[in-house]
């Protein structure tokens, strides 16, 4: 640490930075993945709205996808929180 | 003690918190719009409103924006008042331009510039302007934008396989989530420091002892202010980051927010404050770099570049001639001149401005090299 640059909380910004901005975001990309798969009915055509459907019928997918959803959405709160309580 | 003074100073701040709020809606909302995830009307609206919530939600950085630039004993209202008339000026016609500046170098060269005029260099904490202001401008935009440059390239990685439906729909809805969050971020970061001014002119005033927290009125109608000018959006400048920095996509747009979210919130957290818009531009700049194939041009960033560059010093300028003229006709009415010629320079703008409009039905428009005018680059008289 020099008394022109915070290095200390420099590099603790990016690493931070990068799990909380780079990261978030991705694992959002992964839980769209996970509740995107498609499901067993995979070999029949489609019933309704055919390839307009949002959600993939895969419960696991579903599953996990709600996990990542649910993680980055703790992720922001809690991060809010600390905003709030740092005062 | 000066009542008559301290109410122009008060009346100025909230003018610039103002011109805060609207130069900077574009850092939150200015790629949701360009990727029509919100309308722009919407956009803007939810922005304000988040700005309004963001502006109670901490108050740690308050007063601490001059603490350290300057030696608060010198600062005088006249002083506070001259470096938000600086302030003011640069943010207004960087506005004009569709340059997306800092508003806080605005604000802080204005202060620093008037600080000079009144009291000479040794009113200036050098040091502090370089390590708190100078190092952290020139780091923020390449961390925000390393950040982003990183996110996009993962989320695209990530997201190949995902149908194109559930892609545009999943990442429309991140892109929202993420740019509330910088709007939430921005109401916190950039409201407190209109708060830590107004409070610096009422200890300068004697109206509220020295190492006094921001009156809640004060906080009350800095959040008011810097909402307001952010839901009128500044629509300029809102369409050079959206449009004319790089064609954004979704998924694009969600990992800049991110990234701008992420750095300003953690910089806050460890001490430092930073400017939105340089962080806002570097994600977008970085989410830019990050996809293959997509246009970053670089002409819109380094004319950006240069008004960074240029920022403290005019407002400077701007700052410490106004002291000229506010302490060479003295007292109250040398204040007052200066605030009429203030607003009679705004309205010259605003009025220059309508020539060319850009509002929430152009803002998308397809990008020609320049935000909306044709002789913008033109000098302005007034």
């Amino acid at each position: 640490m020099n008394s022109w640059i915070d290095l200390d909380a420099l590099w603790k910004i990016v690493v931070i930075g990068l799990l909380a901005g780079a990261g978030l975001p991705a694992l959002f990309a992964v839980g769209l993945r996970a509740v995107s798969l498609p499901g067993r009915d995979r070999g029949s055509p489609a019933t309704e709205a055919g390839g307009d459907r949002i959600l993939g019928s895969n419960p696991l997918g579903l599953a996990a996808g709600v996990v990542c959803f649910a993680v980055v959405l703790a992720a922001i709160a809690w991060g809010i929180y600390s905003v709030v309580a740092g005062t | 003690m000066n009542d008559g003074i301290l109410v122009l100073v008060v009346v100025t701040a909230l003018a610039f918190d103002f011109t805060n709020g609207f130069h900077d809606t574009g850092n939150a909302m200015a790629t949701s719009i360009a990727t029509r995830a919100l309308s722009p009307k919407i956009a803007v609206a939810l922005s304000g409103a988040l700005n309004l919530v963001g502006a109670f939600l901490s108050l740690s950085v308050a007063a601490t924006i001059a603490s350290g630039l300057v030696n608060t004993h010198l600062v005088t209202l006249t002083v506070v008042f001259a470096g938000l008339v600086g302030g003011i000026t640069w943010n207004l016609l960087t506005w004009f331009f569709g340059i997306p500046s800092s508003s806080s170098h605005a604000l802080i060269g204005g202060v620093i510039g008037a600080t000079m005029a009144a009291a000479g260099t040794h009113g200036v904490k050098w040091h502090g302007v370089v390590s708190k202001v100078i190092i952290p401008a020139g780091l923020s935009p390449v961390i925000a934008g390393l950040i982003a440059t990183v996110g996009t390239y993962l989320i695209y990685r990530l997201s190949r396989s995902v149908p194109n439906r559930t892609r545009s729909h999943g990442f429309r809805l991140g892109q929202i989530g993420s740019a509330s969050l910088v709007s939430l971020a921005h109401g916190t970061n950039d409201a407190q420091k209109t708060m830590g001014i107004i409070t610096l002119a009422l200890i300068a005033n004697g109206t509220v002892d020295s190492g006094a927290e921001a009156p809640f009125w004060v906080i009350l109608s800095c959040a008011i202010a810097i909402s307001m000018g952010t839901y009128l959006g500044g629509w300029r400048v809102i369409r050079t980051l959206g449009k004319g920095l790089v064609e954004i996509d979704s998924p694009q747009g969600m990992a800049a927010e991110s990234a701008s979210a992420a750095t300003i919130l953690l910089s806050s957290h460890f001490g430092y404050s930073l400017s939105t818009t340089h962080v806002a531009t570097g994600s977008i700049l970085g989410t830019g770099l990050g996809r293959k194939n997509a246009e970053v041009r670089w002409s819109v960033a380094g004319r950006m570049a240069t008004a960074w560059l240029l920022t403290l010093p005019a407002a400077g300028l701007v700052g410490a001639g106004c002291y000229g003229i506010a302490q060479g006709i003295g007292g109250t009415t040398g204040v007052l001149v200066v605030f009429v010629l203030l607003v009679v320079a705004s309205a010259a703008l605003y009025l220059r401005a309508r020539g060319t409009p850009v509002s929430h039905h152009n803002v998308n428009d397809e990008w020609k090299g320049a935000t909306a005018s044709t002789d913008a680059k033109k000098p302005i008289a007034a």
